[in-house]
């Protein structure tokens, strides 16, 4: 599904990751984890095509593509979902027509004819029930005076309908209450398919309690110094992340 | 098919019947304005004595006058000595197919949606195919006709109606008002009419698209539109197909006159040649737009989108007169390339209880100028006047401008005005979030900047508002990179 190949990349001439390995196959979910600026955000921007951030070297192959060829915008016709840490606000367009658009543009590049209303409406009805969200939140303007929670939770409610092969949930636990946390990690759960890989950034392990990982990598300054299961997030709360990046910073510094 | 016949037969004799072709044989008159180029006009369009003096006495005033420089636009000196002021409705170049029009025309009317008939009456492809529109006009007519609504060409209704248009014609826009208004009084060559009775509330929306002829009405359009005692008229003016005129100035007059708890609604598409990306040609777009409330709980609503012509000089008012009269301007003002625009509304509170709102959203890009310039004024008589003003600018780029002119004048301790401004430019991170969703850069600025207008476009009449999206997405196109 996706292979990455020892990416560097830079912003504003500073290299912030240093040679990142990664293979996810279909259906697996990964998490990474690793203290503040440690370039978990960052990669999840290179991965999406952000234009401030240089790739200086290696290779990335989604599906078969070389990803880094693509356009943002082809990128997420291919399949590749961004779940924001932030989500953006656009007044004036509303969260459903924007959803529409971008269904309809995924269809045209694989060669469909847009869904009409009928469809598109049978659709949503079908995956607002999956993520828990009310047709209120979708009429409004997108994101514009959501709470922390509705922004998230619209997110998760886009992947749905995106129907993405790999999705990318850069903190999406961040700034959400228990309540709000178990609704979206639900309906993360339930669009686990067996070909959908998914892509956690996550700085704590609380929600890995309620979406199970099958691999979790560490990344440290731009490297991922240690890769395990799920209970290497464990250790990781038990420990803190120091029991890791102590001993790598010794290393450095023989 | 015979009917057919006599409806071409009908639309081939409309120079006759409107009187714009005289027994004189060119069909233009020299260049240059002077009394005798404005009898000349007048003779030539058969007007009764009252109408030329009319004109003269105009046109006295205008000699006395000086062009406004006080607009936030740039152009250079216009030599009214240079313009032609009278040429009988010009016969477009016939083409046989459209296979001979501009092919970048034709792709914008694709994207316009606009059907293949309507395409060819556009850029002038021979007449046979216009047979929809001139019937779907006539049928128009006879309906009006039976409910008693006039709706005829302003030459016209000199001729049949002399009595409303001597009434009313200047009584709103005086022929002093202003430079460009006086210009227009003395040389106007056609425009529309609409008379609306006593508690009629007009079954359609009044355009000028289905007045035959419509395309002729030249450079100095005058538009006069009456609604009685509790009557009803919502009126569209323009088109959003592109319009290429080889006239560069124009100055227009439209006055409207809302008697006892009527309501006109006016919508104008304006999408006027804006010159081409480096400011080359375009059209200079002098417009002067006023209504009045006469009556108590009347109510006039301007709402224009804006994306043509070089420079737009434009303040479409309302004068509250009546008690309790309402006045709207809704607009949506794009500029891209070196477009400049001026507009914005007055708002002029005589009436006790009057309201206005003004929603005003201002586009710019490319190294375009954009000005909101309103008047909120509530006379000393104007007790519990409410105005309320939003003003808001887009700016895509950073060569372009955006400038905000709020006037306020209040002489009454009750009124209250409200002013909202804000300023955003389109930020990279809803162009990124867009994108992310598989929305290119291009159809992303289109639903953001739509998205911004929204709250305009949701005033115009449902069809229109449908071509005015598509408008300014085809406006923009280059204006993101």
């Amino acid at each position: 599904m996706l292979s990455i190949k020892n990416i560097h990349a830079n912003v504003e001439g500073k290299e912030i990751l240093k040679g990142i390995n990664l293979e996810i196959k279909p259906g697996e979910v990964h998490a990474i984890m690793g203290p503040n600026g440690s370039g978990k955000s960052t990669l999840a921007s290179v991965l999406a095509g952000r234009e401030e951030y240089e790739v200086t070297e290696g290779e990335v192959l989604f599906s078969g593509k070389d990803l880094l060829e693509l356009s943002i915008e082809d990128r997420a016709r291919e399949g590749l979902f961004l779940a924001f840490q932030y989500p953006v606000e656009i007044p004036g367009v509303s969260t459903t027509n924007f959803i529409k658009a971008a269904v309809n543009e995924k269809r045209k590049y694989q060669g469909l004819e847009p869904l009409d209303a009928v469809s598109f409406l049978k659709m949503m009805k079908e995956k607002m029930a999956m993520v828990e969200i009310g047709q209120s939140l979708l009429s409004r303007s997108i994101n514009e005076g959501f709470s922390g929670g509705e922004k998230k939770r619209n997110e998760i409610f886009q992947m749905a309908m995106l129907e993405p092969k790999l999705a990318i949930l850069d903190e999406t636990d961040s700034g959400l209450d228990i309540d709000a946390l178990r609704i979206v990690a639900n309906g993360i759960n339930k669009l686990r398919t067996p070909d959908r890989s998914i892509l956690l950034i996550t700085h704590y392990q609380r929600l890995l309690d309620y979406i199970q990982p099958d691999y979790v990598h560490v990344l440290y300054k731009g490297r991922i110094v240690k890769s395990g299961t799920k209970e290497l997030a464990l250790e990781l709360e038990e420990k803190g992340y120091d029991f890791i990046t102590e001993s790598i910073d010794q290393s450095a510094n023989v | 098919m015979k009917e057919d016949l006599n409806l071409l037969e009908q639309a081939a004799h409309n120079d006759y019947k409107y009187g714009f072709v005289t027994n004189i044989d060119t069909d233009t008159i020299p260049k240059g304005l002077s009394e005798a180029v404005i009898e000349l006009i007048s003779k030539k369009k058969n007007e009764p004595e009252w109408m030329l003096k009319w004109r003269l006495k105009a046109y006295a005033h205008w000699l006395k006058m000086e062009e406004p420089t006080w607009p936030n636009v740039k152009y250079p000196p216009i030599n009214y000595q240079d313009i032609i002021y009278y040429a009988a409705p010009k016969k477009k170049e016939q083409l046989n197919s459209l296979d001979e029009v501009d092919p970048e025309l034709l792709r914008t009317f694709e994207k316009l949606g606009i059907s293949l008939d309507e395409q060819k009456r556009l850029s002038g492809v021979a007449v046979d195919v216009v047979m929809d529109s001139v019937s779907i006009a006539t049928s128009f007519k006879e309906q009006l006709s039976e409910i008693g609504v006039i709706f005829c060409s302003i030459s016209e209704a000199i001729q049949q109606h002399p009595e409303l248009v001597k009434k009313y014609l200047g009584s709103v826009v005086p022929m002093t008002d202003n430079y460009f208004s006086a210009l227009n009084s003395a040389v106007f060559t056609d425009g529309s009419f609409c008379y609306i009775p006593k508690g009629v509330r007009c079954p359609m929306e009044l355009s000028t698209y289905f007045r035959i002829n419509a395309e002729n009405s030249g450079q100095f359009e005058r538009t006069l539109i009456i609604a009685e005692d509790e009557s009803y008229v919502s009126y569209l003016e323009g088109c959003t197909a592109p319009m290429r005129d080889e006239n560069q100035l124009h100055a227009a007059v439209v006055e409207l006159v809302a008697m006892e708890k009527a309501e006109i609604k006016y919508s104008t598409v304006q999408n006027w040649y804006p010159g081409d990306k480096n400011g080359q040609g375009g059209i200079y777009n002098f417009v002067t737009k006023r209504g009045i409330c006469a009556g108590n709980h009347s109510k006039i609503s301007w709402t224009q989108v804006e994306t043509g012509s070089a420079i737009t000089w434009k303040y479409p008012s309302v004068i509250l007169k009546g008690d309790y009269s309402i006045g709207e301007f809704y607009s949506v003002a794009f500029t891209n390339h070196h477009q400049q625009a001026d507009t914005g509304t007055k708002m002029i509170h005589l009436g006790k209880n009057t309201r206005s709102r003004i929603v005003a959203k201002g586009i710019s890009a490319g190294q375009s100028n954009n000005s909101y310039r309103g008047l909120v004024r509530a006379s000393k008589q104007a007790t519990n006047a409410r105005n309320y003003s939003q003003c808001d600018s887009l700016l895509l780029g950073d060569q372009c401008g955006a400038h905000t002119f709020p006037y306020i004048e209040v002489k009454n301790k009750t009124a209250i005005v409200e002013h909202e401004a804000t300023t955003s430019k389109i930020g990279e991170d809803q162009l990124f979030y867009c994108r992310q969703r598989g929305i290119d850069a291009e159809a992303a600025v289109a639903l953001i900047v739509n998205g911004f207008a929204k709250e305009v476009m949701n005033q115009l009449p449902m069809e229109f508002a449908i071509e005015a999206q598509k408008l300014l997405a085809i406006s923009m196109e280059g204006s993101v990179g």
